[in-house]
C-alpha cells in the first residue's frame, strides 16, 4: 500500500540544478528552490512529456473527432481535421440503432447487459474475497498453505486452459450460457487476485485489534462484519475499482458464458464494427467505442489515486 | 466455498490435460491417443503462425512497453510542473478494454481514411503506411496498441519504486562527479530490479492473453498473419469442434505460463527473504 504514499507525499527533495553547482549556500537561505523552466535540460523533459502525451491522447482525440463528424467528410480521409459540421446523430445511432448482424438495437442492450452482469458479480466476488482473507489471515485453516499456493497459481493461469471444462460443468447444471453463469464465472476468476488482495490488507492491521475481539467473545461472523469490515473500507473501494474495469472490459468470458441475449458490451462493439454490411459508419464506430469506454474511463477519472492503488494491489500477485 | 471454487480449478486444468491426450473431436472421448493430438499441434502451420506472433508480439511489446514505461517515470520524476496531469494522461489509456484499443488504433491504420491517407491528402503523396493490411507489419500494429494501452501500468509501478530510491544517492553521485544518466543507468535501474519484476510478470501474463485486440483490430487476419494461441484454442474449441486438438495447445501454453513465470516469482520471493520480509 506504500505506492500511493510514495506517489502522493513525495520527500521533499534537495534537487539542483548545474546553476546551482557554484553557491549551495543559497539554497539554505531561500525557501524552496524552483527549477527554472529554460534550460535545454528542462527543454528536452517537457519535450520528450509532451510528445509522449500527444500519443496517447491522439486516438481518443482522432475517435472523439471522428465520432461527431457526418460520413461525407470521413470519406475525404482527413482524420485529424476538425469537423466543418458537428453532429451528434452517430452517437444516437450508436446507443439505439447500430445493427449487430441481424440485429438493429444499438449497443445500449450491451450496456444494460453489462450492468446486470456487473453487479452480482461485484457483490459476490467481493463479499467471497474479503471473507476468504480474512479467514486465511486469522483464522486456522485446514490446508491454508495449499489453498493459497492453487489461488497463486489461479491468478497467473492462462483462461483458455480451462474453459471447456467450465462450459461442461455449467451445461450438466443447466446454467450454461445465462447470467448466473458468467457472474458466477466472473466471481470464479476474481477469486485469486480478490483474495490476495484482502489478504495482503488484513495482513498489515494490527493482530491485536482481532485477538482483543476474541476475548472479547467476538465469533467468526460478528468481527467480521463489526470489526473487519469497518476497518477495511479502502481496500472495498480498490477492490470496486479493479473489479469494474476488469468485468466491464471483459469480452472473452462474456463471449462464452453470457449467451447471445446477453453479450456484454465489449462483445456487442465488436460484433457492431464487424458485422455492419454495406458501407462501414465510421462515425457510428467511434461513437460506439466512446460509449463502451465511458464507465472504466469514468471510473478512472472519478476514483483518481486510487486507481493506481487498485493497480498497486493488483501487482501483488507479481 | 471456497475449497468447492479451488476444487473446480484443479479439476478443469486436469480435464483439458486428460482430453489433450485423448482422441476427441466434437464431444470429448475416454480414449486414450497417447501424445498424438501434440504431433498434430506442433505439425499445424497455425499453430506455428501463432506461436511465431506470439513469440514477436512478446518480445517487441515486452521491451517496448519497459522502456517506454521507464522513460514516463523518469522524465515525471525529474519534478515536472503538472506532473499529475502526465501521469493522468500515461495511465487513462489502460483503463479501457482491449477491444475499444483495438477499434480505435484499427481506424487510425485504416489504409484508405487512416494515417496514410491524411500523409498523403497533406502532400506526401508516395507515403506508405498501410502495416495493417500487410502480412508480414500488421503484428505490429498490434503491439503499437497494445503498448498504447499498457506502457502506462509499467510507469505507475516504476514511479512508486523511484519515489523510493533515497535522494542522498543523487547527492552523493553528483559530488562525484557523475553525469545523470550515468546516475540512472548504474545507480537507479539496478535499484528498481523487483519493480521491473514487477512489470515483467503482468506484461507477461497480458502477452499469454492476448486474444481480444487481435480479434478487434485484425480477427487474425490478413489471412492468419496474426494469429495467436487464445484465438486458436478458441476458433478449434467452438467453431472447429476440435476439442482434442484445443486442449493440447492449452496445455502447451499452461507449462509455457509456468516456465516463463515461475523462475520471475522464484526470483522475488528470494529477493523479498533477503530483504528480510516474509
Amino acid at each position: 500500500m506504500s505506492l500511493i504514499g510514495q506517489m502522493r507525499g513525495r520527500p521533499k527533495r534537495e534537487y539542483r540544478s548545474a546553476q546551482h553547482e557554484g553557491s549551495p549556500m543559497r539554497n539554505t537561505l531561500s525557501p524552496r528552490p524552483r527549477q527554472p523552466l529554460f534550460t535545454p535540460a528542462r527543454l528536452g523533459v517537457y519535450f520528450f512529456l509532451i510528445s509522449a502525451a500527444l500519443f496517447f491522447l491522439l486516438p481518443l482525440y482522432v475517435m472523439g473527432i471522428t465520432s461527431i463528424k457526418p460520413m461525407s467528410e470521413i470519406r475525404l480521409g482527413n482524420i485529424f481535421a476538425f469537423p466543418v459540421e458537428v453532429t451528434f446523430e452517430p452517437w444516437a445511432k450508436a446507443w439505439s440503432s447500430a445493427c449487430t448482424g441481424l440485429e438493429c438495437r444499438g449497443i445500449s442492450v450491451g450496456f444494460w447487459n453489462s450492468t446486470r452482469i456487473l453487479i452480482p458479480s461485484l457483490v459476490l466476488s467481493i463479499l467471497l474475497g474479503s471473507i476468504n482473507g480474512y479467514a486465511l489471515t486469522y483464522w486456522r485453516v485446514k490446508w491454508a498453505g495449499w489453498f493459497f499456493g492453487i489461488l497463486m497459481l489461479g491468478a497467473f493461469i492462462p483462461y483458455p486452459v480451462m474453459l471447456y471444462p467450465l462450459v461442461r460443468m455449467f451445461a450438466a447444471v443447466n446454467l450454461f450460457q445465462s447470467i448466473p453463469n458468467i457472474v458466477l464465472i466472473h466471481t470464479f476468476f476474481g477469486m485469486p487476485i480478490m483474495t490476495l488482495v484482502f489478504r495482503n490488507y488484513y495482513a498489515s492491521l494490527p493482530v491485536e485489534l482481532f485477538k482483543a475481539a476474541r476475548i472479547d467473545g467476538g465469533g467468526f461472523w460478528r468481527i467480521y462484519f463489526q470489526l473487519m469490515v469497518p476497518m477495511s473500507l479502502p481496500i472495498f473501494v480498490v477492490a470496486l475499482i479493479l473489479q469494474t474495469t476488469g468485468i466491464w472490459n471483459d469480452f472473452l468470458l462474456g463471449l462464452i458464458f453470457a449467451g447471445r441475449e446477453n453479450y456484454p458490451m465489449t462483445v456487442q462493439l465488436n460484433n457492431i464494427i464487424n458485422s455492419t454490411q454495406g458501407e462501414k459508419v465510421y462515425n457510428v464506430n467511434m461513437a460506439a467505442t466512446l460509449l463502451t469506454s465511458m464507465v472504466p474511463l469514468a471510473v478512472y477519472f472519478i476514483s483518481g489515486r486510487w486507481f493506481v492503488r487498485g493497480i498497486a494491489a493488483g501487482a501483488v500477485k507479481g | 466455498m471456497g475449497a468447492t471454487v479451488l476444487i473446480a480449478y484443479v479439476a478443469s486444468i486436469l480435464w483439458t490435460v486428460r482430453i489433450s491426450l485423448s482422441n476427441s473431436k466434437m464431444l470429448p472421448r475416454a480414449d486414450w491417443a497417447g501424445m498424438t493430438q501434440y504431433v498434430n499441434l506442433f505439425s499445424s502451420d497455425r499453430w506455428t503462425t501463432a506461436m511465431i506472433n506470439t513469440s514477436l508480439f512478446g518480445l517487441f511489446f515486452i521491451v517496448g512497453a519497459l522502456v517506454l514505461g521507464f522513460l514516463l517515470a523518469v522524465f515525471i520524476d525529474q519534478k515536472v510542473r503538472l506532473e499529475g496531469v502526465f501521469r493522468t494522461v500515461f495511465l487513462y489509456s489502460f483503463s479501457i478494454s482491449f477491444v475499444a484499443c483495438g477499434v480505435i488504433w484499427q481506424w487510425m491504420f485504416n489504409p484508405a481514411l487512416g494515417i496514410q491517407r491524411s500523409l498523403r491528402n497533406w502532400g506526401w503523396e508516395s507515403a506508405r503506411f498501410d502495416w495493417i493490411a500487410t502480412q508480414d507489419m500488421a503484428i505490429y500494429c498490434i503491439v503499437i496498441c497494445v503498448l498504447w494501452h499498457s506502457s502506462g501500468l509499467v510507469m505507475a509501478i516504476l514511479l512508486a519504486g523511484l519515489r523510493g530510491i533515497d535522494e542522498e544517492l543523487w547527492k552523493a553521485a553528483r559530488i562525484e562527479g557523475i553525469p545523470r544518466w550515468r546516475y540512472y543507468l548504474s545507480i537507479v535501474l539496478p535499484q528498481l530490479g523487483p519493480a521491473f519484476g514487477t512489470a515483467t510478470v503482468l506484461l507477461a501474463v497480458s502477452v499469454v492473453k492476448l486474444y481480444d485486440a487481435v480479434v478487434a483490430m485484425t480477427n487474425g487476419g490478413p489471412g492468419d498473419a496474426t494469429d495467436v494461441p487464445t484465438k486458436f484454442i478458441m476458433d478449434n474449441l467452438f467453431e472447429r469442434q476440435n476439442i482434442g486438438l484445443a486442449s493440447a495447445a492449452s496445455a502447451t501454453m499452461l507449462v509455457t505460463v509456468v516456465i516463463i513465470v515461475a523462475p520471475l516469482l522464484y526470483a522475488r520471493s528470494r529477493a523479498k527473504a533477503a530483504a528480510g520480509r516474509p
